[in-house]
């Protein structure tokens, strides 16, 4: 049997304002441990508003989200970031590196925040995490001295650095030129074979269709769901892997 | 959350920005600096001031009079009876048995005392007459109770033995009357006496009142112009510390009755104009620290701004809002403590400057230093009040700034 990473329950996002507007409006889902799901949809549908519910970047106006059997909603803001911390990666469109810092450095930040580890292991660890994703000679340089790719896998590496359950991405290959895109994709491919739950909003139809499963949105509704050719055998033959921690 | 990161964090921000952070420091250092030299300058002065007023007056003053006119028996017997124009009922002048008091005193007090007979007396000279306030002293005792033999100008305090009938007066009224030491003057009493005297000596307190007013000669000299034979109606007390003064003389009144004069209290009306100098100093002074954090509260909201998208990406990688509002309030401190730092040298300079400066008196002709205090407290307290300030001056910005959701930012950015 799979496991559930992630669960949203009659999730709604609705913005107060002068003119209120629905972000998302009543989606369920469920992504299992290991899933890449990519959530495409035209500019406006709600895809980035339902994945910062997801990664508990915001909070829903109404419904739940469960991250690894963890109920979210009573949460405050403070045990949110702590949950964010530890369950959750993020990759943005823009790297969002802090400039000032080597890649290095800005892949230490979510472990020195974390604190659990050893400075020795913390930098082995990143060190590792760059290595592996081909950044080894590029450790010590500062954001603006990396190309764009170059800055989107330091971002991804920082995403990984606390081994959260589930990376969250959006449009992480939007800035992207092809090479880029394909690399970054490719990692993120690898991370969800690994067992960690991806979840990637994307307008990139071609890269949609490599996920394990794919949902439409419009108006802040699930339109259309597919599953990518790949995913379906090994869904088939999956068992209970790997232990989701609470 | 470690406290290391935001260090670093916090460290790489302010040392990215050389000159914002050296704008920041430049405040903190100007307005510590200031306010040190302020306060040295105030309180030397209002030291300098006090210590002329303590060196030249007693400390405590036992006078043979009592605070309150003694009630008659009658008026204790009967409500009825009031009694006018009787004050001077059952009281004769001087103080009983001195000697008894004063060895009495001796036996607790932390000081000294000194006999003396106080009465006035005009002075005349060549047909300038001044009304004075004559003290009668004991040259010998009275080197332990006032500094007036260090004040003297000419001669001696011994010399009132050698001169017949020797006085010491004040330089100012030396000027005033054209005497010189040796001169003879006429003393007149209250009783019509009239004596005269010899100028054994000139004394110089800085005190123009004292030095105008006030003159002394051997106490059988004022006992004979009061003509008061063996009369004591003075005990003054030094004490080794000044400031126990009012404790002192309450004391000593509860214990010999007489009406005991601290210089606090004889100097009253003075000392609640310096509790009010003292309420503009420190307003003025805590004015220049709040003023000087302004430049901090600028940079940190400068800052604040610039990084709203990695105070975004911190948050959003789980790092709590107080742990990235702490980056910013660490700043503030580790530009308001370098300021503090350069603020304490510079305050000390100006204070080693400015005690060279001379201010002349066109009044007494005297051309003096200005006085500077020196003191431990004004760094700590301007370094500790300034820290606070910007502390503060940091808090409200990084609080806005870290406050706003990263959604909003991140939206924002794409």
């Amino acid at each position: 049997m799979t496991e559930i990473a992630l669960q949203v329950v009659g999730l709604v996002r609705r913005v107060q304002g002068v003119i209120s507007h629905t972000l998302v409006d009543g989606i369920d889902l469920s992504v299992e441990k290991g899933e890449f799901l990519a959530i495409t949809g035209p500019s406006g549908s709600g895809k980035s508003s339902l994945l910062y519910l997801l990664g508990l970047l915001d909070a829903p106006t109404e419904g739940e989200v469960i991250i690894c059997g963890q109920p979210t909603s009573k949460l405050s803001e403070t045990e949110r970031a702590d949950v964010r911390l530890t369950k959750c990666g993020f990759v943005f469109q823009f790297h969002f590196l802090l400039p000032e810092f080597t890649a290095l450095e800005n892949v230490l930040l979510p472990m020195r925040a974390y604190g659990r580890m050893s400075a020795k292991e913390m930098n082995e660890r990143a060190m590792m995490l760059l290595t592996s994703l081909g950044l080894g000679e590029q450790t010590a340089k500062r954001p603006n001295q990396l190309s764009g790719g170059q800055r989107q896998r330091v971002a991804l590496a920082r995403a990984l650095a606390n081994r959260p359950e589930i990376i969250v991405a959006d449009e992480p290959t939007g800035n992207l030129d092809t090479a880029s895109t394909e690399q970054v994709f490719g990692i993120l491919r690898d991370i969800a074979d690994n067992g960690q739950t991806v979840v990637v909003v994307t307008h990139d139809a071609a890269l949609a269709a490599r996920a394990d499963r794919r949902i439409h949105i419009v108006d802040g509704k699930i339109h259309e769901t597919s599953f990518g050719v790949d995913r379906k055998s090994e869904i088939a033959a999956a068992t209970g892997t790997v232990e989701c921690q609470p | 959350m470690t406290t290391n990161l935001l260090l670093s964090i916090a460290w790489t921000h302010v040392s990215t920005r050389v000159r914002q952070t050296l704008v920041g420091m430049f405040g903190v250092a100007m307005g510590v600096g200031f306010t040190i030299m302020m306060a040295g300058l105030m309180q030397g002065s209002q030291i300098d001031f006090l210590r002329q007023l303590v060196d030249t007056m007693p400390h405590v003053t036992v006078e043979d009079e009592r605070r309150s006119v003694p009630s008659q028996p009658a008026e204790e017997e009967y409500a009825a009876v009031g009694m006018s124009n009787v004050p001077n009922v059952s009281r004769r002048p001087g103080i009983k048995y001195p000697d008894a008091v004063m060895s009495s005193l001796r036996s607790w007090l932390p000081g000294d005392v000194a006999p003396s007979v106080k009465t006035t007396a005009i002075v005349d000279h060549g047909g300038g007459r001044v009304g004075v306030t004559l003290t009668g002293i004991d040259p010998r005792l009275e080197v332990r109770v006032s500094k007036l033999a260090s004040q003297m100008r000419e001669g001696q305090l011994t010399d009132l033995s050698k001169a017949a009938n020797g006085i010491i007066i004040g330089q100012a009224l030396a000027e005033k009357l054209a005497v010189k030491n040796g001169n003879t003057v006429l003393l007149g009493g209250g009783e019509g006496t009239e004596i005269s005297a010899t100028v054994a000596g000139i004394f110089r307190s800085g005190l123009k009142r004292v030095d105008e007013g006030q003159i002394y000669s051997l106490i059988s000299l004022a006992q004979t112009l009061m003509g008061q034979s063996g009369i004591i109606n003075q005990l003054r007390l030094r004490l080794s510390d000044p400031l126990v003064a009012q404790k002192v003389a309450t004391q000593v009144e509860a214990q010999i009755g007489y009406k005991s004069v601290s210089w606090q209290e004889a100097n009253s009306d003075l000392l609640s104009t310096f509790a009010t100098r003292d309420f503009i100093v420190l307003t003025v002074m805590g004015a220049m620290l709040l003023t000087s954090s302004f430049a901090t509260y600028n940079i940190i909201s400068t800052i604040t701004h610039e990084k709203r998208h990695d105070i975004a990406i911190m948050k959003s990688l789980g790092m709590r809002e107080y742990s990235v509002r702490r980056i910013f309030i660490i700043e503030s401190a580790m530009m308001g403590s370098v300021g503090i730092l350069f603020g304490w040298i510079l305050g000390y300079l100006l204070c080693y400057a400015w005690s060279h400066i001379t201010i002349f008196n066109p009044l007494t002709g005297a051309t003096v230093p200005l006085q500077i205090y020196y003191s431990p407290m004004h760094y700590i307290a301007s370094g500790a009040i300034s820290i606070l300030c910007c502390a503060v001056a940091a808090f409200f910005p990084a609080r806005k700034a870290t406050r706003v959701h990263p959604v909003e930012i991140i939206r924002g950015a794409s």
